[in-house]
């Protein structure tokens, strides 16, 4: 099993712990993990993007002309990402914001509403949270019990009070994925 | 040429009224006769030999006529590049904090190349000892200008004596480093009667001694002269500094903290 | 954990008596790894942010001098600040461990990862006759492997070893394994590893002086003769490499680094095209692997160099394989990492098809 994954949205949205906290419970269970962020000069704002890949083997190159799966937060990452999926790959993506939405006809493409579904329950901090969740239902790659001890290892001790927040958030990502288009 | 006479009955162990540390080597000092080089070396050896603490100092040589210090001082010594002598001093007193680090160094050295060594040594209060040979000139090189060349003062690089308005202002470093909080002891001193002698070697002492406190750095300026930067005899030199040099660069303590 | 962490736990872990740096992306984790890990509470080792990278090398000077394990980071720009104390510590021959997270130049570049110091790495860089030990991770396991066998080859050839790391190994993170805590040297270790350290003269021995001055040009003749001993010794035993499905390869890639890990998966995707394609991976930059490299040329048609760089490597490349086989260099530069399929189009085109 190899998984290639590429996050990308705003700075701020959580698009590199997202990362982290998959790619430690990866570790966690005992796989093959990289996670390569790019990476620019502001601490907010402008756009983050994260590939993470996990694999029962050693992994080649972290850094990937196409992917498994794409998880597009903003449109910026939508016109440069959609195009990097792999035939027969998934793109997930939240419509807000997006004003062009994905046409690729080769690829599954989900849809999770998860900065509108995180304002209304104010888990608004844990948004990247759903997103995972919904990418989790599609790809159970890590379990839930290494994702918990993922969420130990890369979060702070004093944070580890929002652990179950965050776990939470997960499981209403599962529930608020959409499939748009499936391939057969 | 009469031959040397000389009287043995008077070389008795009686008759000793001085004699040179075991702390110099016998290697003939290179400085040019008259430089105060040799006798600021003389001072701070006899201080380290006095307190027993040759097996626990490290003395650290920097670029400039002082560059051969290790070949005279019989310690452990490290030679640095032009400037660098304070970061050395930094590292080897923070890794061997029970251990006296002093470093030896000249006005282009200390107040040029190396003045952010210098303010941040002293402003982090290294526990380290600083000794700064203030001659006004680069020596080694030929006479240039150095931070130190006093107003209207000739060099190889100002000919014509030095002009504040093209070449910059004279640099009071010391006094600079009395205003930092990390300094202990700042004094200015020198080597050229015996009665500065006698006086800069307490400074000496004093400044060893208040590494043991560990509360900040001692920094001594020693004016000394460059007679053959400045063109002078020796003894024309120690008065043109006593005339010139004194004025600019006024000896005594700056700060004397506890 | 990234990179540069591994790295900085690495080294507290390798025993590492100091550390002494000055921030510049990406590698400023180093250091603030190191300032939150308390090492001064966990081992005793010293880190102090400098004021320069300028102070910061020399610091590396002053405490390597008293027969400690210190060391430095930083990235390019920063590098180039340290050249003149990297002159004075190989002149002086003394040990200690210097990271370069490699980013894109000339001059202030940018902050994206770049292989572009090959040269200043391997020929010098400073001024004089000397070479440093270059080991070049391409993983955060590396990362973290290199930091303690850096110490200890600084250490048996009382040189610097410098690890040329770039920013994508830097930020990356990846699974990795630690040693166990190694404990730093006692005062009586280091009389007996480094007798000629500048820990102050006892009455048992002659002082000891560490310069890198010589004024008798016979004299420093005798000193630089010696230096090539040395460095013709580490190219007898500190050679390393890794060669990647090479036993049945066609062609060759030659990579270091984030270009090696690239050249991996190209690797995979030429195989699923039918062209057999290894990978030999330079582990030690100097020592250069060259007769290795000279001993494929009885086996593959032709190589290609990947470099995230202008062409550097490739120069030492072709010397190993004096014109035997056809070697060609592909690059991206000024913070651009070439793509696998980059790679491969490459390789059909300049070595296959040319």
């Amino acid at each position: 099993m190899t998984e290639e994954i590429i996050i990308a949205g705003f700075g701020g949205q959580g698009v590199l712990s997202m990362g982290k906290i998959l790619a430690y419970s990866g570790v966690m269970q005992d796989k093959e993990v990289s996670w390569m962020p790019s990476y620019g000069p502001e601490m907010r704002g402008g756009t983050a993007n994260v590939t993470v890949i996990i694999s029962d083997e050693r992994i080649s190159s972290p850094i990937l002309n196409a992917y498994d799966t794409a998880i597009i937060l903003n449109q910026q990452s939508m016109d440069k990402f959609e195009s990097t999926v792999k035939p027969g790959g998934i793109l997930i993506y939240d419509p807000n914001g997006i004003t062009r939405h994905p046409e690729r006809k080769d690829i599954s493409i989900y849809s999770i509403e998860a900065a509108e579904k995180a304002g209304e329950l104010g888990l608004s901090k844990v948004f990247n949270m759903i997103v995972l969740g919904g990418f989790l239902k599609l790809k159970p790659i890590v379990s839930m019990e290494y994702i918990h001890k993922g969420l130990q290892k890369s979060l702070p001790a004093r944070h580890h009070v929002l652990i179950p927040e965050n776990e939470k958030a997960i499981e209403v990502g599962k529930e608020l994925i959409k499939a748009k288009q499936t391939l057969n | 040429m009469a031959e040397a006479i000389v009287n043995t009955e008077l070389i008795q162990p009686e008759n000793l009224v001085y004699k040179r540390t075991e702390l110099l080597t016998p290697n003939a000092l290179s400085y040019c006769p008259g430089c105060g080089h040799g006798t600021a070396h003389r001072i701070i050896m006899e201080v380290i030999e006095e307190m027993g603490i040759q097996s626990e100092t490290i003395g650290i040589a920097p670029v400039g006529c002082s560059v051969l210090a290790y070949d005279f001082m019989n310690i452990d010594m490290q030679q640095a590049a032009h400037g660098r002598a304070p970061a050395l001093a930094t590292a080897a007193k923070r890794l061997n904090p029970k251990k006296y680090v002093f470093t030896y160094q000249g006005d282009g050295d200390l107040a040029a190349i190396g003045t952010a060594e210098t303010i941040h040594a002293c402003n982090r209060g290294e526990n380290i000892v600083i000794i700064f040979i203030n001659n006004g000139i680069y020596g080694m090189t030929g006479g240039q200008m150095a931070p130190t060349t006093l107003p209207g003062m000739k060099s190889s690089t100002s000919p014509y004596g030095r002009d504040v308005a093209m070449m910059g202002n004279p640099l009071k470093i010391t006094e600079l480093v009395a205003q930092l909080p990390g300094t202990l002891y700042v004094t200015r001193q020198a080597v050229h009667t015996p009665v500065a002698v006698r006086k800069a070697k307490k400074a000496v002492r004093k400044a060893f001694e208040n590494t043991k406190l560990n509360k900040g750095l001692s920094f001594i300026e020693i004016v000394s002269n460059c007679n053959s930067g400045w063109k002078m005899t020796p003894r024309k030199a120690n008065d043109w500094m006593v005339e010139n040099m004194f004025p600019f660069y006024p000896l005594g303590d700056i700060k004397v903290n506890e | 954990m990234k990179g540069n962490e591994a790295f900085a736990e690495a080294a507290i872990r390798a025993g590492a008596d100091g550390y002494f740096g000055y921030p510049i992306t990406p590698q400023s984790e180093v250091m603030e790894y190191l300032m939150a890990e308390k090492p001064h509470e966990r081992t005793g080792m010293i880190v102090l942010q400098a004021e320069s990278e300028v102070a910061a090398i020399n610091m590396v000077y002053g405490g390597a001098a008293t027969g400690k394990r210190v060391m430095t980071s930083s990235s390019s720009p920063g590098i180039s600040l340290k050249q003149e104390g990297i002159s004075y510590l190989c002149g002086a021959e003394l040990p200690c461990l210097i990271m370069n997270a490699v980013r894109g130049g000339p001059g202030l570049g940018t902050i994206q990862p770049s292989q572009s110091d090959y040269f200043q790495s391997t020929k010098g860089g400073g001024h004089g006759d000397y070479r440093l030990l270059v080991l070049a991770p391409a993983s955060v396991q590396e990362m973290a492997d290199f930091a303690r066998l850096g110490f200890d080859l600084a250490f048996k050839y009382r040189n610097p070893v410098l690890v040329l790391s770039d920013g994508a190994i830097g930020q990356m993170m990846e699974k990795v394994y630690l040693d166990p805590q190694r404990p730093r040297f006692t005062d009586e270790e280091i009389k007996q590893n480094t007798p000629w350290a500048t820990t102050g003269k006892t009455p048992d021995r002659e002082r000891n002086i560490i310069t890198s001055l010589a004024l008798e040009s016979a004299k420093m003749e005798q000193h630089n003769i010696a230096l090539q001993a040395k460095y013709r010794q580490m190219e007898e035993e500190e050679v390393r490499y890794e060669k990647i499905g090479c036993d049945d390869a066609e062609y060759a890639f030659v990579a270091y680094g984030t270009s090696s890990r690239i050249c991996q998966k190209a690797i995979q995707l030429a195989r699923e095209q039918g062209i057999k394609v290894g990978l030999m991976r330079p582990i030690t930059l100097f020592p250069f692997p060259k007769k290795i490299i000279a001993q494929m040329t009885s086996r593959v048609k032709g190589i290609l160099v990947v470099e995230m760089s202008a062409g550097q490597m490739v120069e030492d490349v072709r010397l190993a394989v004096e014109g035997r086989v056809k070697v060609e260099h592909f690059g991206r530069f000024g913070g651009i990492i070439p793509s696998p399929v980059e790679v491969v189009e490459a390789l059909k085109k300049q070595i296959i098809g040319g």
